[in-house]
């Protein structure tokens, strides 16, 4: 993958006038304000890039279908479009586009070099305000047309936002196919959006909970394959496997830490608790972080590195603790009626997503880190496993229906009014969404 | 709009829950012993074999939901386990601890932990070498009942004692 992302790489932005046309800086053009309560999605005009042959329309069809996803855009329907697109190195007619209320336009262009590689550019247009907001060209080997297209969609996202995009991101998930009291597990990646999926693991061991490295090609995930369950790594395009540790017990719940140098987990006690634990990847030496006698699991570090937020039923059920990463100063922060588990640290610092369960149901919902503003944002039988995506706007997480016959992943921004399902071949669980990729 | 939608839907999956629960506990009982879920009939297999202590002992005990107390009918089928492991000492075992599917991944690999842990104290307790004894957690990931209702979580949150080398 390395090799593959040095390939790929922004070259020039298509900045400068173009055909007698000024670009403006960014000020009071159309944007969208994602903190905003309540968003009306932002209607834009995608139209097909121009191309030589179908390339054109999927990239199109994808950026299409990443923005319409986030929620926060209602791309028009192409059937409505008046002009049609035959240069897009000009000024479109803004008022074919402003009298179909597309408020912004994204035009573009791919194309084979020489060499082989994909030539994709874009330009993204104000109608109303006449002019164009930006334009970019990205080259990619022709393997990986898809990443072109969820770049662009980022860009997009991202000049009309405000926001970092999360569209050119990948999540390794549990593949899980069988009848259910012989489910197989198998390690999996994907796009973020169900493109892609390939196994990472042979399905002979049960694994679970897999978790992106922040800076490597590298996950970490707890598998059966020894005897015991137990923690490992795993170089994604290697293959190649470790065990991190070695204990005596299960060890379990692994997250890397923000530098990507340390994984923090749970290791099983003789009495039968669990307790924190820190382990440095290249010294290997190991930190205790709780020492109590109740289960301690769950841990996820602050995105500064400083704090660790776990579960904990050390109280009698389990709730929500944030300790410093040296594990001083353990404090209980969810006080709702209910259980409280899986705790992740958002990337923005400011929230921590959890499962709740409460009245007979699941709930996936967000608290300050005091534990105070606690939201829920979807609700189900049994639902689980939040997973936040890079910029801190959108949860996946996954869910089985009673009766639904096993788990599937689904999507939520952070107002809990855009719920998305992510497709995968068979039932999915334990979605780890990766860092934007490089 | 989405919102609104949801919370209409609510009460019906409510109510379709609330009846597969009472339909689940008019049909079904708790089984106590291997033998409860078919897979011998009482009086079978050899005194000393596997399958005597399968069938004949009981292999396996449950517990309340979200908790590792040895209840009193597992005491009595971890007390007739204990006697067994005592007169038929060549046997190592290894007791499987497992939770319903009512909590989280991570905590319920915990939680099936601890209730192996118990039964392994348990049966230490009564006699039983700790050396002999080693445990594993499932968590929630091999339940033996698969329905969604009460009738199968109950038989999910159990500690099975599976005889080394005999296969579980």
């Amino acid at each position: 993958m390395k090799k593959l992302l040095k390939t790929l790489m922004m070259v020039a932005a298509l900045a400068g006038g173009i055909g007698g046309f000024a670009v403006v800086p960014a000020n009071a053009l159309v944007e969208i304000d994602v903190n905003k309560g309540t968003i009306e999605p932002l209607p834009i005009a995608i139209t097909d890039f121009l191309a030589g042959d179908a390339l054109g329309a999927e990239i199109s069809s994808i950026v299409t279908a990443d923005l319409k996803r986030s929620g926060l855009f209602a791309p028009i329907d192409k059937g409505a479009f008046i002009e049609k697109i035959s240069n897009p190195d000009v000024a479109p007619r803004f008022d074919d586009w402003k009298v179909i209320n597309a408020q912004a336009l994204v035009t573009g262009r791919v194309s084979k070099e020489a060499d082989g590689r994909v030539r994709a550019e874009y330009r993204l247009w104000d109608t109303f305000a006449g002019q164009q907001l930006s334009g970019e060209q990205f080259f990619a080997n022709d393997t990986n047309t898809r990443r072109v297209a969820h770049i662009i969609a980022d860009a997009i996202y991202e000049r009309l936002t405000g926001e970092k995009g999360y569209f050119d991101t990948r999540v390794v998930y549990i593949d899980e196919s069988g009848a259910k009291n012989a489910r197989k597990k198998r390690l999996a990646i994907m796009d973020q959006d169900g493109a892609n999926a390939r196994f990472l693991s042979d399905g002979k061991s049960i694994v679970l909970t897999p978790r992106f490295s922040p800076n490597r090609q590298e996950i970490t995930y707890m598998s059966y394959e020894s005897g015991q369950p137990r923690v490992y790594l795993l170089q994604i395009e290697t293959g190649q496997r470790e065990l991190v540790g070695n204990f005596p017990g299960m060890t379990f719940a692994p997250r890397f830490s923000p530098d990507g140098q340390k994984v923090i987990m749970s290791l099983l006690r003789d009495d039968g608790n669990s307790n924190i634990f820190a382990m440095d990847l290249r010294s290997r030496n190991t930190t205790r972080l709780t020492n109590s006698t109740a289960i301690d699991t769950s841990p996820s570090y602050s995105p500064d590195g400083s704090k660790v937020v776990f579960t904990s039923d050390r109280g009698g059920r389990a709730q929500i603790y944030i300790m410093g990463a040296d594990g001083s100063g353990q404090n209980r922060i969810s006080f709702g009626d209910g259980v409280y588990s899986t705790p992740v640290w958002s990337p923005r610092g400011d929230l921590i997503a959890f499962t709740k369960q409460s009245g007979g149901e699941f709930q996936i919902g967000v608290m300050r880190t005091d534990g105070s503003g606690e939201r829920i944002l979807s609700s189900g039988f049994q639902q689980e496993g939040p997973t936040w995506a890079p910029n801190g706007r959108v949860l996946m997480f996954f869910r089985d229906a009673a009766g639904g016959g096993g788990p599937r992943l689904f999507s939520i921004d952070l107002t809990g009014r855009n719920e998305q399902p992510i497709p995968t071949a068979n039932f999915g669980s334990d979605p780890a969404w990766s860092p934007l990729l490089e | 709009m989405r919102r609104i939608a949801r919370l209409a839907a609510n009460p019906v999956m409510i109510a379709l829950f609330a009846s597969l629960v009472i339909a689940g506990c008019a049909s079904k009982k708790t089984p106590n012993s291997a033998a409860d879920l078919g897979l011998g009939g009482a009086g079978a297999g050899t005194p000393g074999s596997a399958q005597d202590f399968t069938v004949n002992i009981g292999d396996r005990i449950f517990f309340d939901t979200d908790s590792t107390s040895i209840r009193a009918d597992a005491q009595q089928t971890l007390a007739r386990q204990a006697q067994w492991l005592n007169k038929y000492s060549q046997y190592s075992v290894v007791v499987e601890g497992h939770a319903d599917e009512r909590g989280t991944r991570e905590y319920n690999l915990a939680l099936g932990a601890r209730r192996a842990a118990a039964t392994r104290d348990y049966l230490a307790g009564q006699g039983v070498n700790a050396g002999r004894i080693k445990t594993i957690s499932y968590g929630k990931e091999r339940p033996v009942a698969v329905c969604d209702d009460i009738s199968c979580w109950s038989q999910n949150r159990r500690a099975v004692t599976t005889l080394g080398g005999a296969g579980s």
